[in-house]
C-alpha cells in the first residue's frame, strides 16, 4: 500500500510542489528518508531522535504542525499527504525554516533558574509537580507555526518556558522574570491553536494566559 | 568566513555544554565558541534516559562504585580515572539541581535514587525517564547566561588543523550557507558524541556518525578500544527506540516465549539487573536457542512491565509509555513490549588521559567521544551521562589552564585551502555509487559480523567487506549539487567518517582473542588477562589500520572472575 507525499520545495530561489510514492506502513519522517535515500536525495529536511524528544522534525503535516517522526502515515487516513515547512519561519531550504530566531527569543524569557541562596535544596514531589509539565517542552516550533500573532511577539514556547521557572519552588527570579515579559506578551489574541498543536499537549494558550496575569498584577503591584 | 576563538569545543550535547560552562564559570574573558551541527536542545543527550550515577545513599560508598563500574568493565577501566570519576558525580548531581534540573524527589525532598545494572545499591539520579533530556535543557538554559559563549549551531566538522602535534583550529562547514569556516583557537575540546550509526539496529539519533572520532583519526590521533560496543538488551522493536534499563530498575521482566524470567540462568543473584553486556548475551542465546517469541518483525523478547501497575508507569517510566504507544502501538500497562538487543553506546573512542588530554597539544576529548577508558569493556548503565557531566567539566577546566597566557597559533592561507580542497573534492563527486546504498550494506556488516556474537571468520568478512565499500565509496555520487542546507553532501561526508570508524571496529575486534565484556568470541570464549589485558589503539596508516597495545592501569583491584 502507497500513498502520495505531496511535498513544498524550495531551492532558495523559487519553490514549487513535488510528488513522491512512499510506502503506507511507516511514519512521516521514514518515508522522508525513504524519498531521500530512493528517489531523490536533494529533499532537506531536519531529523534527529526519531522518537518525539529532540524537537528538529515538525513540520505543517496537511497544514497541521506535527512531528514528522511521531506521525504514522496510516493513522493521517489520507491517500495524499500534503508536507510543508513551518509557518512564522524563513524558509531556508524544502522542508527547513531558519530556527535562529526562535532561539534568541527564548532567551529574552529568561528560562533559566535564578538563585542566590546557597546549599543543599530540597524539593518535594508535590513541588516538583507544580512546573514540571511545564519542563518538557521539546521547543519544535509547532506553537509557533500555528500563531497568528508570532511574528510580532515572543510567542508561546518562551513563555512556557518562563512559566516552568517561575512556578519552580528553587527559583528566586519570578519578579525579574515577569519584567522581562511585560513588554511581549500582549499580542495574544487567544485563538488557542498553539494549545491545538502542542505535540506534547502543555497547553501554550492557558500558560500564555495565566503569565499575563502575573505580570499584570505585578505591574499593578497587586 | 573565519572566527577566532581562545576555545573552540565541537559538540553541544552534555559533555561540549558542561565544558562550556565550566570555562566560563571560572573566566569572563577567555572566549568560547559551542560548534555543532545541531542545535544543543537536538543533540542526541536527550535520548539519554534511565537516570546518572551518583553516590548518595548512606550504606554506598565511592569505592563501591568505582568496584562496581571496575567490574563492569570487565577490567579493562583505568582504575586512577574511574577512581577520580566516582568521586565528582555527587558534586555534579547537587550542581545541576542548583541550576534547575527537575530530578525526582523523595517525599521529604531529597533526591530520589533508583536501582540500575550492575550498580550494587540504588545510585541512579533521575529525572522520570527523561534523564538526558532535562540535564540537557538545564545546561542549554545555564549557557544562556554566559556572554562569553558563543553558540554555533548547524555547522558540521570536517577537519582539525595540526602543526608540530598542536591544535591550530578546524574547519567545518556552515550547513545554512554551505561555505567552509575556519575557527582558529588557541584550545579545541571534541565532544560530539559516539559512532552508533554504525548499526543498523540502534538506539542513537540519525546523526551520531562519529565525526569527532573520525576526524581525529584521519589527523593520526588514535582511537582506543573500539572493538567494544554495547549492546542494551532492552531496543524497542522494530524501530529500535530505547527502552531505558529503568524498566527492569522499577521491577520489569524479560521473558522468553515460555513466559519464564529466563535470566535466572544466566545471572542467578542479579536477574535482570545484570549489567547490560550479560543481558544481552543471554537474551541473544534464548533467540538463536529457539526460546524467543516471533512476531512480523521477526525475533523478540518481551518486557514485562504490566505488573508494576498503571500509576507507577505513569509516574516513574511516562517517556516509555508514550514512545510504546507512538511507535509500537502497545500500552506497556495493558501488555508487554516486543524488544530485543540494540547497538547502543561506543565505549571506545579518542585516546585521551584522565585530564582529556590527547597527545596533541591543546586538542581535549570528553563524553562518548573519548575513551579515558572509565568504561573498559563494558559500561554500566547511568554511568554515561554522569560521564559527560564530570569530564566535561575536566575537560573544561583543563583547557582553560591551557589557553590562559597563550597566543593563537596562526592558520596559513594553504592550510585552509587544502581543506577546502578536500570538500570541494567530495562535493563535485559524480560517480555511481549510492551514498545510501554503502551506509545501508556497511549497517548489515556491522549487525552480521559484528553484533553480541562474534568469531573469526565473520569478522574476516567485516574487514573485507568494509574494505570493499571503502572502494566503492571513492565512486560516490553527490547529487545534490547546491550550496544551501545540502545533507546529500552532509550525509556522504558522514558516510565516509563512518566507514574509517568500522574498519577500526573490525581490525580491532579480529586482532583481540579473547573475549572480555561487550566484546565475546564464539572461538575464544574466555577472558584472557595473561595477554589481553590491555587498550588496542588503532592507529590511520596508509596502509590501512595499525594496531598497538597500551596497560591498563590497576590501583586497588586486580581482575577476578565476572559473576553476577
Amino acid at each position: 500500500m502507497e500513498v502520495i507525499f505531496r511535498i513544498k520545495r524550495f531551492d532558495g530561489g523559487s519553490s514549487y510542489w513535488d510528488e513522491f510514492k512512499v510506502p503506507i506502513n511507516m511514519t512521516v519522517l521514514e518515508a522522508l528518508f525513504y524519498i531521500k535515500e530512493n528517489i531523490d536525495s536533494t529533499l532537506a529536511f531536519r531529523a534527529f531522535c526519531r522518537m518525539g524528544i529532540c524537537g528538529s522534525c515538525a513540520i505543517r503535516i496537511n497544514k497541521k504542525p506535527m512531528l514528522a517522526c511521531e506521525t504514522q502515515i496510516s493513522k493521517l487516513e489520507k491517500e495524499t499527504i500534503e508536507l510543508e515547512p513551518l509557518k512564522n519561519f524563513n524558509v531556508i531550504k524544502d522542508l527547513v525554516t531558519d530556527f535562529e530566531g526562535f532561539f534568541k527569543k527564548q532567551k529574552l524569557a529568561k528560562p533559566y533558574l535564578i538563585r542566590k541562596s546557597k546549599g543543599e535544596i530540597q524539593q518535594t514531589p508535590k513541588q516538583l509537580e507544580e512546573y514540571y509539565k511545564y519542563t518538557l517542552c521539546i521547543k519544535c516550533g509547532a506553537c509557533v507555526s500555528a500563531c497568528p500573532v508570532a511574528k510580532r511577539c515572543l510567542g508561546p514556547a518562551p513563555v512556557v518556558a518562563a512559566h516552568r521557572f517561575n512556578r519552580d519552588s528553587r527559583d528566586e527570579g519570578k519578579e525579574e522574570r515577569l519584567k522581562a515579559l511585560s513588554d511581549h506578551i500582549w499580542h495574544c489574541h487567544f485563538v488557542s491553536d498553539c494549545s491545538e498543536v502542542c505535540p506534547k499537549n502543555l497547553h501554550p494558550a492557558e500558560v500564555v494566559q495565566k503569565v499575563r496575569l502575573e505580570v499584570l498584577k505585578f505591574n499593578l503591584g497587586w | 568566513m573565519k572566527f577566532r576563538y581562545d576555545v573552540v569545543i565541537v559538540g553541544a550535547g552534555l559533555a561540549g555544554m558542561r565544558a562550556a560552562i565550566a570555562i566560563a564559570e571560572k573566566n569572563e574573558d577567555v572566549s568560547v565558541a559551542m560548534v555543532s551541527k545541531t542545535y544543543p536542545t537536538r543533540c542526541h543527550s536527550v535520548c539519554a534516559e534511565g537516570g546518572t550515577a551518583a553516590v548518595f545513599d548512606k550504606e554506598d560508598s565511592l569505592d563501591l562504585h568505582a568496584w562496581d563500574t571496575v567490574k563492569g568493565a570487565d577490567f579493562l577501566a583505568d582504575q586512577d580515572a574511574v577512581e577520580l570519576f566516582v568521586s565528582e558525580c555527587p558534586k555534579e548531581i547537587l550542581t545541576l539541581d542548583a541550576w534547575g534540573c527537575p530530578w525526582s524527589r523523595t517525599e521529604d525532598g531529597k533526591i530520589a535514587l533508583r536501582p540500575f545494572g550492575g550498580q550494587s545499591l540504588n545510585r541512579t539520579v533521575f529525572a522520570k525517564d527523561r534523564t538526558g533530556f532535562h540535564e540537557v535543557h538545564t545546561l542549554y538554559e545555564r549557557i544562556l547566561q554566559y556572554p562569553n559563549i558563543e553558540i554555533f549551531s548547524e555547522y558540521f566538522l570536517t577537519g582539525l588543523i595540526v602543526e608540530n602535534d598542536e591544535i591550530k583550529g578546524l574547519t567545518a562547514i556552515d550547513i545554512k550557507t554551505g561555505e567552509l569556516t575556519l575557527f582558529e583557537a588557541k584550545a579545541v575540546i571534541l565532544a560530539t558524541g559516539g559512532a552508533g550509526r554504525l548499526y543498523g539496529f540502534t538506539t542513537y539519533s540519525h546523526n551520531v556518525t562519529g565525526d569527532g572520532m573520525a576526524v581525529a583519526y584521519r589527523c593520526g590521533v588514535p582511537l582506543k578500544d573500539m572493538e567494544f560496543f554495547q549492546f542494551h538488551p532492552t531496543g524497542l522493536v522494530p524501530s529500535g527506540i530505547l527502552m531505558t534499563e529503568a524498566c527492569r530498575g522499577e521491577g520489569g521482566y524479560l521473558l522468553n516465549k515460555d513466559k519464564e524470567r529466563f535470566m535466572k540462568r544466566y545471572a542467578p543473584e542479579k536477574m535482570e539487573l545484570a549489567p547490560r553486556d550479560v543481558v544481552a548475551r543471554a537474551m541473544w542465546k534464548e533467540m538463536i536457542e529457539g526460546r524467543a517469541l516471533e512476531g512480523e518483525h521477526g525475533l523478540y523478547i518481551a518486557l514485562d512491565l504490566t505488573h508494576l501497575g498503571e500509576k507507577k508507569i505513569k509516574a516513574r517510566l511516562p517517556l516509555i509509555r508514550e514512545a510504546a504507544i507512538n511507535f509500537a502501538g502497545i500500552d506497556p500497562v495493558e501488555k508487554p513490549l516486543p524488544i530485543k538487543p540494540v547497538a547502543h553506546y561506543t565505549m571506545g573512542g579518542i585516546h585521551v588521559n584522565k585530564n582529556c588530554e590527547t597527545d596533541v597539544k591543546g586538542l581535549y576529548a570528553t563524553g562518548e567521544v573519548a575513551c579515558i577508558s572509565i568504561h573498559g569493556a563494558n559500561r554500566l548503565g547511568s554511568n554515561s551521562t554522569s560521564e559527560c557531566l564530570v569530564f566535561g567539566r575536566i575537560a573544561g577546566e583543563n583547557a582553560l589552564d591551557f589557553v590562559l597566557n597563550k597566543d593563537f597559533k596562526l592558520v596559513k592561507e594553504d592550510e585552509f585551502f587544502e581543506e577546502e580542497r578536500k570538500i570541494e573534492e567530495i562535493f563535485n563527486k559524480n560517480g555511481s555509487e549510492s551514498p545510501y546504498a554503502i551506509k545501508k550494506e556497511l549497517n548489515e556488516v556491522m549487525d552480521n559480523y559484528l553484533w553480541i556474537f562474534r568469531e573469526e571468520s565473520g569478522m574476516k568478512k567485516a574487514v573485507q567487506k568494509i574494505k570493499e565499500l571503502k572502494e566503492r565509496y571513492k565512486d560516490v555520487k553527490i547529487t545534490d549539487k547546491s550550496k544551501s542546507f545540502n545533507t546529500d553532501l552532509i550525509y556522504t561526508i558522514e558516510i565516509g567518517y563512518m566507514l574509517d570508524l568500522a574498519e577500526a571496529v573490525a581490525v580491532c575486534a579480529l586482532f583481540r582473542k579473547e573475549s572480555r565484556g561487550a566484546h565475546y568470541r564464539l572461538d575464544y570464549q574466555k577472558r584472557d588477562d595473561v595477554n589481553w589485558l590491555k587498550h588496542s589503539l588503532a592507529y590511520k596508516t596508509a596502509d590501512g589500520v595499525k594496531v598497538d597495545y597500551a596497560p591498563v592501569t590497576i590501583t586497588k583491584w586486580e581482575p577476578v572472575e565476572r559473576k553476577y
